[in-house]
């Protein structure tokens, strides 16, 4: 058992400060339990988001000593305790209350993004085939739970503001599994290279580095998706007869 | 004035958001009616996610003697007959068109050498069965239907909870809920609602469930005149985190023995072999050696008895406990890591069919699944009871509200098999949809009694004057939780008896007074204590039905075992137990008899057995 001082940030859109807790740790514990612990028994009004205190819903996003992490999967013995850990909510969007942010402006983008457009069924039965070697890859983009941690480190959206005319790390990989799907016949390019601003991102792998789910966003994403727009830039007939062509 | 509130008109009100209720909105837009989708948390977090193991479909990929009147036959054994067969019927037959569905919707399911979906084994399943995408089918199952749902114009309300379901004579017309954002109270008006808000988990102390399961769909449903049935049989998943303490309960799926995982004591014994059921014994493997072949797809091998159900694998862990032959933090070993005895290359095969248990047990408990085994001890998972419905419409017994998914009973009976929830979301959400939009559209919009509306908000605001009345001496409501979960725990856990229960019933009287006193403090934005009180009286009211549906249940099936009736009672396997509010206010209990079976299914069930 160990005492720590958690420094939490307490506000809202209109400001606030941070609060010290302090509090007993025990083994095992992640930074999410130490959370309920202090809402329990400190601070019941004090506002987090969790589901799954498993790493697989995505909702308890927050900066943990100014990183972006999921709560539920940083443990305790894993952050230095002879000093305060200072939690925050996600910067990048706007603060409803304590931890929690709006991330709303993720939910509109999606809308905007062409969705899934199969090709005819081509199976005797009424259905499809699909090789598991082409699934691979797609695989790896829908493994996504939608935490938004990149989105809040990059700092086209961070820094610059430009949720306007940025999608952000998420939504690129969420047309990256829809333009890599074996049966999508659909085309989101022009809409990548123009409103959505693939262009903005200058590949530092921010995201890649803080994604809870390990997806290689910047070089399995993002650059295979940068090529092909500017191979339509270039080629677009050619582009045109790839997208065509059975990819069974 | 009720009208101050912000109003939404609708013509089907589907609440919750996880498989059922996305299927459901989806289907009811397609219908051409407005709708509705209230979800408590944000969209696509719901406890769906969870879901690990696959969806149960007789697609036949894999062995292609499997068909819908195998998995018809397998759930009504799994759920020990007292299931309500057309739903296990209809699940049975609609579940492949379901699955097919989602890949047209983009769902990307792991792939059979020749390019079919791929099934996996899965217990209680006779052949493998269950689609799946490694061992995260739940996500992909909700992503799948979130992004195909989010172009349907289907209006989405965010962190949202329902109060209370609003009703016009005897029909439900809408539901009064808050936003956890600002606190404020809206009206949703609908000419049907579907109750779509999965289980009851937080009912007890060990849950895989997430805060969000404390049964609202259930009670609200219940103090709107619905009957309750089956609310005895919880599942008690077998295979639950135990260690460390903070992540007690979370899900270990059934995959990992599906792939070849054994249970063993602290003696290193395989004890699932000691004790394996009459009417399973003919599909169960006699030795370790024909239960591997049978986890690495030889047709001809029987399952190992690890994959028996869930209720009887949950009941020889505790066995085991209580016997002094537990591991050391009071569970049993769950492991996968032997299997390089047979596999070259064994850690690189766990981590590529297992990557969120190699990855969940690396992070939270310092394993490597791959080399040492987990600990793990039964976790409260699922409840089989929720909502009685009509079998084909999914309508409860209250006009215009119907109920998919979690929340509704009758297609598992007295034991879930796994696979088949994430199937049922998508087979009975679509028919919820279906008929609720249906139901809409003959109705048309009912009439709001706005002095209901007053009077709900004005108890759902009480904890607050407490709050301001008491200063900082009243009781907050994480306490009064607290305790209902120990009590239901130890006294309606997993093996259950007369007494102790009686015991309960005294104890969630108790809980209950002290419920109505609770006190909150701070704002109404985004409070969780103020949520927490709010939920109470759901929990409290489904630990209710599900104790005095116990006790009126006096013998053992499924998951509802009695110490003091450990044996199939003839007179009760006839029956199901539903719960209904009298006029009074009191839980009214009574026994219904189930319709016999069509001659036609008593047959494929014969020939099944
Ligand atoms: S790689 Fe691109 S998307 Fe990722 S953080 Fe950097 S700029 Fe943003
Ligand atoms: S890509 Fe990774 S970091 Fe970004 S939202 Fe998805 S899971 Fe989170
Ligand atoms: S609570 Fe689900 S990811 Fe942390």
């Amino acid at each position: 058992m160990k005492t720590v001082t958690f420094r939490i940030w307490r506000g809202d859109a209109g400001g606030g400060k941070f609060t010290d807790y302090t509090t007993d740790v025990s083994e095992g514990m992640v930074v999410l339990d130490v959370v309920h612990k202090i809402q329990a028994t400190q601070a019941n009004d004090l506002a987090c988001r969790w589901n799954c205190k498993a790493g697989k819903c995505g909702s308890c996003s927050a900066e943990i000593n100014g990183i972006p992490r999921l709560m539920c999967m940083t443990r305790m013995n894993t952050l230095p305790t002879d000093q305060p850990v200072t939690l925050e909510p996600m910067r990048a969007f706007p603060n409803i209350r304590d931890l929690t942010t709006d991330v709303s402006w993720n939910f509109r983008v999606k809308t905007k993004i062409k969705k899934f457009n199969p090709r005819k069924p081509d199976a005797p039965d009424g259905t499809w085939r699909m090789q598991q070697a082409d699934v691979d890859r797609v695989q790896e983009f829908r493994k996504c739970i939608e935490c938004f941690l990149c989105q809040d480190v990059c700092h086209v959206l961070r820094d610059h503001h430009k949720h306007d005319e940025f999608i952000g790390p998420r939504f690129l990989v969420y047309t990256a599994a829809l333009e890599m799907h074996p049966l999508d016949t659909e085309d989101r390019l022009p809409e990548l290279k123009q409103a959505q601003g693939i262009g903005f991102c200058n590949i530092t792998k921010c995201c890649t580095k803080v994604c809870p789910e390990n997806i290689t966003i910047t070089d399995n994403a993002i650059i295979p998706l940068k090529e092909r727009v500017v191979d339509d830039f270039y080629d677009p007939l050619g582009w045109l007869w790839k997208k065509l062509r059975p990819k069974v | 004035m009720a009208t101050n509130y912000e109003t939404f008109e609708y013509d089907v009100l589907v609440i919750g958001a996880g498989g059922a209720g996305l299927r459901a909105a989806i289907e009811a837009s397609a219908a051409g009616v407005k709708v509705g989708l209230i979800c408590k948390s944000l969209l696509g977090k719901a406890h769906t996610v969870m879901a690990e193991g696959g969806m149960a479909a007789a697609m036949g990929n894999v062995d292609d003697r499997d068909n819908w009147r195998v998995h018809f036959a397998d759930t009504m054994r799994g759920g020990q007959y007292v299931n309500n067969w057309r739903m296990a019927e209809l699940h049975a037959k609609e579940a492949p068109e379901r699955v097919h569905e989602l890949e047209a919707w983009g769902a990307v399911f792991d792939r059979t050498k020749d390019g079919k979906i791929l099934q996996r084994n899965f217990g209680g399943h006779r052949y493998p069965r269950l689609a799946h995408v490694g061992d995260r089918t739940g996500l992909e199952l909700i992503r799948t239907l979130q992004d195909h749902g989010i172009h349907q114009g289907i209006a989405v309300h965010m962190e949202h909870t329902v109060v209370t379901l609003l009703k016009d004579g005897d029909r439900v017309v809408g539901a009064l809920g808050y936003d956890r954002e600002r606190g404020r109270f809206k009206i949703f008006k609908a000419g049907a609602v579907v109750m779509a808000t999965g289980g009851i988990g937080r009912a007890f102390k060990i849950t895989s469930n997430s805060w969000e399961y404390t049964g609202d769909g259930q009670s609200l449903a219940y103090d709107a005149g619905a009957e309750l049935m089956d609310m005895e049989f919880v599942q008690f998943h077998p295979t639950g985190m135990i260690w460390p303490p903070s992540v007690m309960g979370l899900l270990v799926t059934e995959a990992v023995r599906g792939e070849g995982g054994v249970l063993r004591n602290k003696d290193g014994k395989r004890f699932m072999f000691d004790d394996i059921p009459d009417n399973y014994k003919p599909q169960t493997a006699t030795d370790p050696e024909e239960g591997w072949r049978y986890t690495q797809g030889d047709k001809n091998a029987k399952r190992p008895p690890e994959l028996l159900t869930r209720d009887h694998v949950a009941r020889c862990i505790n066995r085991e406990v209580k016997a002094g032959r537990g591991s050391p933090h009071g569970g049993v070993f769950l492991d996968i890591a032997w299997i390089k005895e047979k596999l070259p290359n064994a850690a690189e095969h766990i981590k590529r069919k297992l990557p969120s248990m190699y990855h969940q047990f690396k992070q939270l408990a310092d394993l490597d699944i791959t080399q040492e085994p987990m600990e793990i001890g039964p976790t409260t998972h699922y409840i089989m009871g929720g909502i009685r419905v009509n079998g084909d419409s999914q309508m409860s017994n209250v006009p215009g509200l119907f109920a998919a998914g979690e929340a509704a009973a009758g297609l598992h009976g007295a034991n879930r098999l796994g696979g088949n929830s994430l199937s049922d979301l998508i087979v009975f959400g679509k028919r919820a949809g279906e008929f609720a939009a249906k139901f809409a559209k003959e109705h048309g919009a009912g009439r709001i009694n706005e002095a209901q509306v007053e009077e709900a908000a004005r108890r759902a605001l009480e904890p607050f004057d407490r709050g301001a009345k008491a200063g900082g001496n009243a009781e907050g409501p994480y306490q009064v939780q607290h305790d209902l979960q120990e009590m239901m725990q130890s006294l309606v856990g997993i093996v259950r008896r007369e007494d102790e229960m009686a015991r309960a019933l005294d104890g969630i009287g108790k809980l209950s007074q002290r419920a109505g006193q609770v006190a909150v403090f701070g704002h109404r934005e985004y409070n969780p204590g103020w949520h927490t009180a709010l939920d109470l009286k759901n929990l409290l009211t489904v630990s209710e039905a599900i104790t005095r549906s116990a006790i009126e249940r006096k013998e053992s099936r499924g998951g509802h075992f009695r110490e003091d009736f450990p044996n199939k009672d003839a007179a009760d396997g006839k029956v199901n137990v539903v719960v209904r509010k009298n006029s009074d206010g009191t839980m009214n209990v009574r026994r219904e008899t189930i319709p016999d079976l069509p001659a036609e299914l008593k047959q494929v069930i014969e020939e099944m057995k």
